[in-house]
């Protein structure tokens, strides 16, 4: 028991490496939360326009406007299948050591990465979402005169959020988690946080499980938050 | 009202209306009849462009609809729409149902538009759902309200696609009774439907149609009482 109250003061109180851990949290929450905004608005683009190309149905003429949703619709599938189809660390590394070399603030990199990356899943979601929508939803919205943008916005998105949201949950669970690799572009955020510790006192166990549990409280978080907002939504079911 | 010029409309290979004319006039009710798959819903449906026609012209209230430079969205705003599974937007209360179009775009402000809407659903005796959900009503309360929404936008025409055909037996009365009301304020109407009996009773018109043309066009007199095409006889034979 000593032995353990000597490793906790060795571990967090000397030097104050407890900062090491307050720290990697909040550049934790930081990159999540920035990516997690960044990547839902690249998802809900994403979305829309290959729904939109899905969605229109047979075309009878050539004009510029479909071919220019013709290739948008197929940078985005080139998008989607490049980032799904490799390793979120690789993703990370070409960024970090190729793309934007030049950027000083690996923040900025690594929140840029995980928005991308994020970007993809999120659009399958919300593509979900938008096509679990009743087509007659549409119709109604088209008919009494609104614009496709109009009624996707005030009509459809309002629905399929509503449905993609657990999955959307899902995804920021495990972005937030997927942040600790952060550690191989020497970015400090809370795992790597743990690990210096580690590096510094030799003892693995009691760094390592205060960050193991800190990520576990902070999914319950998020899990107790967005069950609530769900209970809110279903509001209007009353069946 | 409105003129619908050698309309067609192919999915694919399949051709559903075949070569269609057609004339509306204003005030004038028009009750389309047919069996399953005759074309008649397409026909409504592409009266709004929700199809679009293959070829054709159709001309609304003095303009080309199906010419490049229509604004649908303008042209939509004056024609209603009643779908057979009502549509109602599932998220929104009855009022927000009602209001959201004519406050988006512009034609109301949302005192009007709520004032209008309180106005609406007493006429149709549905006042205490305003702040209701949609699932929270029963189907024919559903279409009511789906029929007061596109009044909401002063339609100077309604398009009714199979309005009853989704509603328990019970239901289809409260529905038709708002119709027919409707139909005795003089507002243009084109109805595809199933039921005869309101048919005979509001149309001016009815028309047959089958294999994506118009087979029959007559008062419900000469329609049900004296059909002179073959298949008009047989589908009368087998509704009526």
């Amino acid at each position: 028991m000593t032995n353990l109250k000597e490793k906790f003061i060795s571990d967090f109180i000397v030097d104050e490496r407890w900062r090491y851990v307050t720290g990697g949290l909040k550049v934790t929450l930081l990159v999540t939360l920035l990516a997690l905004i960044l990547g839902c608005l690249i998802g809900m683009i994403i979305a829309i326009v290959r729904c939109a190309h899905d969605q229109r149905g047979e075309i009878e003429k050539k004009t510029f406007g479909n071919a220019l949703l013709d290739f948008f619709n197929a940078i985005c599938k080139l998008y989607v299948t490049i980032i799904r189809g490799t390793p979120v660390l690789v993703q990370l590394l070409i960024m970090y050591f190729i793309i934007l070399v030049s950027f000083k603030s690996k923040v900025t990199v690594a929140v840029l990465t995980f928005s991308i990356n994020s970007g993809a899943y999120v659009s399958e979601i919300f593509r979900g979402g938008i096509m679990a929508v009743d087509k007659g939803q549409m119709e109604a919205g088209r008919s009494l005169g609104l614009s496709y943008i109009q009624t996707m916005i005030e009509i459809i998105i309002p629905q399929a959020l509503k449905s993609a949201l657990p999955s959307l949950v899902n995804e920021l669970i495990a972005l937030l988690k997927e942040t600790s690799i952060c550690g191989y572009i020497g970015l400090n955020e809370l795992t790597r946080g743990g690990d210096i510790i580690r590096g510094t006192t030799f003892d693995a166990l009691l760094p390592l499980f205060l960050v193991a549990i800190i990520y576990l409280l902070m999914v319950l978080g998020i899990t107790a938050i967005f069950g609530r907002v769900e209970r809110r939504l279903r509001q209007s079911d009353h069946r | 009202m409105i003129t619908v010029n050698h309309l067609s409309k192919a999915f694919g290979d399949h051709l559903v209306l075949d070569d269609l004319s057609e004339h509306i006039e204003k005030g004038e009710k028009v009750v389309i009849i047919g069996p399953s798959g005759s074309g008649k819903s397409t026909f409504l449906r592409c009266m709004n462009l929700l199809e679009k026609p293959t070829a054709g012209q159709i001309i609304f209230d003095g303009q080309d609809i199906t010419s490049k430079d229509a604004d649908i969205n303008k042209i939509r705003m004056q024609m209603g729409m009643v779908f057979q599974h009502f549509n109602l937007f599932p998220h929104l209360s009855i009022t927000r149902n009602m209001t959201l179009a004519p406050v988006k775009l512009g034609v109301l402000s949302k005192d009007e538009a709520e004032e209008k809407a309180k106005k609406l659903l007493d006429r149709v005796g549905l006042l205490e759902k305003a702040d209701s959900y949609p699932d929270q009503l029963s189907g024919g309360q559903k279409q009511r309200i789906a029929i007061v929404r596109s009044l909401m936008m002063n339609p100077k025409m309604m398009l009714f696609d199979e309005p009853t055909s989704a509603l328990d037996p019970e239901m289809v009365g409260e529905v038709l009774e708002v119709m027919k009301e409707l139909a005795s304020d003089g507002m243009t109407m084109a109805v595809v439907t199933h039921e005869m009996g309101f048919a005979r009773e509001v149309a001016n018109r009815v028309l047959f149609v089958d294999g994506g043309k118009v087979l029959e066009s007559g008062t419900p007199d000469q329609v049900f009482g004296n059909p002179q095409n073959e298949r008009t006889k047989e589908f009368l034979s087998k509704v009526l």
